[in-house]
């Protein structure tokens, strides 16, 4: 994914601002029943926080079989997709959160160049 | 109209649109059950389309639906389509349609690994499921292509969901934007191969035309031509005529033309009912006024008229038509005749014939009047605007509905050969031309052509007068064809002439009595001469006998005084012979 310069700078600047809060951080998991990579993507969900924000987060998985209708509000289209609901504003990552470095900038805990 | 045109397919179930006209162009609708392919450039009335797809269906089919926007929230989506009639809320509130809004925000997501878009599925089950949709309009899904890095992922997605709605046996409606060359951007049709339909909206001229055109409909006969549609309150109406064929009954029925003259050159009965008759001049000829005495006998007859003006608003015709003594208001209040007033240059060739189409199909006229088509034919090529025109001929025939044209030709061209294109489908070519003759100018109509009947091939002089059309005898004698008051000189010299010529008879005439009294005179005088003479003639003779008798007596008695001895008969006989003599004299 690229983003030019300014966009750079701006998440350079709001992952040091994400990084430093002490808040609690809520992140959602959308997914669609057991499937490998549902597994996967909250096994890789669940060591990146403990790694980057121990203590800090609470990780709540949404099965949209069970509940299809809570796709709408978080306008869910692919699965699985991780939804940053704190600290605002509300970030998306989608996929099976395989790649470490790209999920992390996804989540603002570190810029895209680092 | 058109069912005959294409021919039903029974194998192949399909889903009635409820859109105007569209449903006979794909010869009963939409592939039931299958994803129809619609795509176009922006502003080409897709989203539009798809939403009346779904009304249509929710309110008169009985089959709810489901709209899936990739652009607009349902409230714009609402907002946008209530100018054309439809009360998005009201169905949305009543279970019979539901709107999803999907939103992908590329810069607030981040790709990582592997992914579906099964969360897409799953609402799109949900919505289906919760109001049992029968309908399902995905607009546009190529959004999604902006919303997502990974094409590979989504080409195998979009392939997944088009055989999942397939599977889930609902009718489904996906909007493309059109790409260069392709029918859409992300080449959709790969994946939706049943049904294609593309709208267009071109610009010719400054005037738009939108159309519609069946790229593909597999396992069904479709008329492949482009339609004319037309967006207005109503929503969309498709203009399914084609050329239909020449299939239409003929009509043995006369009606008259409303100038009873015209009625007597036509073969003496006026028009055949269902026949197209054009009525070509130039500027002033009088078309429209001859266009209104058609109108008005329509009326008279007490059918409906439909009248389309492209040069005077309502009120305007109707007060120049009342100069000439005819007045329209109360068939327009009763309501049997229509006045349909529009500016050539408001829209395009074939939106205007869409909406004449859409006009005659509502009302149901069993007359049409269109003044003029002329600008029909000046606008688009001339080849596009005589098809346009061949098809709304044949589509009013096929109604059995007259129509009369009226055209304006210009001066300097040739008056039969401007509409040489549509002189082929027309029954009754009337021609009206204006004579300049002695300083002015004067109207003149003759039949050019009328099929089927013997009609007049005289040239009558055309008089608009304060109670209506009157057609007049032109003057055609030796000095050529006058009209107007070179008529009326002229007409007035014949007159002159022909008196003098009376006077001269009579004056031969009385020469010869008077002749004939001369020689009876004479004769008469002769036999006057003749009798005086005879009498003398008679009176000498009578005297000369007389004389002659007294000669014979005289001799006699001198010879009895002398004693002589002669036998007095021979005496006797000499002067019985002397008398003859005399008596011959």
């Amino acid at each position: 994914m690229k983003h030019d310069r300014s966009q750079q700078q701006a998440l350079k600047s709001l992952a040091g601002a994400a990084a430093a809060d002490p808040k609690l951080w809520e992140l959602r998991l959308y997914v669609a029943g057991k499937t490998a990579r549902s597994v996967a993507a909250l096994e890789n969900l669940t060591r990146l926080c403990e790694e980057h924000l121990p203590g800090k987060y609470r990780i709540e998985v949404v099965d949209l079989l069970v509940h299809p209708k809570l796709a709408k509000g978080d306008q869910i289209v692919a699965i699985p997709t991780l939804v940053r609901k704190l600290p605002p504003p509300i970030r998306k990552v989608i996929g099976d959160l395989s790649n470490t470095e790209r999920t992390l900038v996804g989540l603002q805990l570190r810029s895209s160049k680092s | 109209m058109s069912k005959t045109q294409v021919s039903h397919n029974r194998s192949l179930p399909k889903a009635t649109t409820g859109i105007a006209g569209l449903d006979e162009v794909t010869g009963g609708g939409l592939p039931r059950g299958r994803p129809t392919l619609v795509s176009g450039r922006a502003g080409c009335g897709k989203t539009l389309f798809a939403v009346e797809f779904l009304v249509r269906g929710a309110t008169q089919l009985g089959e709810p639906g489901v709209f899936l926007a990739f652009e607009e929230t349902a409230e714009e989506l609402a907002q946008n389509v209530r100018s054309l009639g439809f009360d998005l809320e009201d169905l949305v509130a009543r279970k019979k349609l539901l709107i999803d809004y999907v939103h992908v925000e590329r810069s607030e997501i981040e790709e990582t690994g592997e992914y579906d878009l099964e969360g897409l599925f799953i609402r799109l089950g949900q919505a289906i499921d919760s109001i049992g949709a029968k309908r399902v309009v995905l607009d546009t899904i190529e959004s999604l292509f902006g919303g997502f890095a990974n094409s590979a992922v989504l080409r195998s997605e979009l392939r997944r969901l088009f055989r999942w709605l397939k599977d889930k046996k609902v009718t489904a409606v996906i909007t493309g934007e059109r790409g260069d060359g392709t029918l859409t951007r992300h080449g959709l049709e790969e994946y939706v191969s049943d049904c294609v339909i593309v709208l267009d909206h071109r610009v010719t001229e400054q005037l738009s035309t939108r159309r519609l055109r069946i790229v593909k409909y597999r396992g069904t006969v479709h008329g492949t031509n482009e339609y004319p549609f037309l967006i207005d309150e109503d929503g969309i109406s498709v203009l399914p005529i084609t050329s239909l064929g020449l299939r239409h009954e003929a009509s043995e029925e006369r009606i008259s033309t409303g100038v009873p003259r015209l009625d007597a050159m036509l073969g003496g009965a006026g028009l055949y009912r269902g026949s197209s008759v054009l009525i070509s001049g130039t500027a002033g000829t009088g078309k429209t006024s001859l266009a209104a005495h058609f109108a008005d006998a329509t009326c008279r007859r007490n059918e409906r008229c439909l009248y389309f003006a492209f040069e005077e608003s309502e009120s305007q015709l109707v007060r120049n038509m009342r100069s000439i003594g005819l007045d329209l208001m109360p068939w327009l209040k009763k309501g049997v005749l229509r006045l349909h007033a529009t500016r050539p240059t408001a829209y395009g060739l074939e939106t205007h014939l869409a909406a004449l189409h859409k006009l005659v199909s509502e009302f149901e006229p069993r007359a049409v009047v269109v003044d003029p088509i002329t600008n029909f034919l000046k606008s688009g090529t001339q080849a596009e605007a005589e098809s346009m025109l061949v098809r709304l001929i044949d589509f009013l025939k096929a109604r059995q509905t007259t129509a009369l044209f009226a055209s304006l030709t210009y001066g300097g061209s040739v008056q039969e050969q401007s509409e040489v294109g549509i002189s082929s489908v027309i029954d009754t070519w009337l021609l009206l031309r204006d004579i300049e003759l002695g300083g002015e100018r004067n109207r003149a109509m003759y039949i050019l052509k009328s099929r089927g009947m013997a009609h007049s091939n005289q040239i009558r002089e055309f008089l608009l007068t304060n109670h209506g059309v009157e057609l007049r005898d032109v003057y055609v004698g030796p000095e050529g064809v006058l009209t107007g008051s070179m008529r009326m000189a002229q007409e007035a010299r014949e007159q002159a002439a022909s008196l003098s010529r009376q006077e001269e008879i009579e004056r031969r005439q009385r020469h010869l009595e008077h002749k004939r009294r001369a020689l009876d005179a004479g004769i008469t005088l002769q036999r006057a001469q003749f009798a005086a003479e005879e009498e003398e003639l008679k009176l000498i003779i009578a005297q000369d006998r007389a004389a002659a008798g007294r000669l014979a007596e005289g001799r006699q008695k001198l010879a009895r005084s002398r004693k002589a001895d002669e036998p007095a008969g021979v005496a006797r006989n000499g002067a019985r012979r002397m008398a003859i003599r005399g008596g011959r004299k």
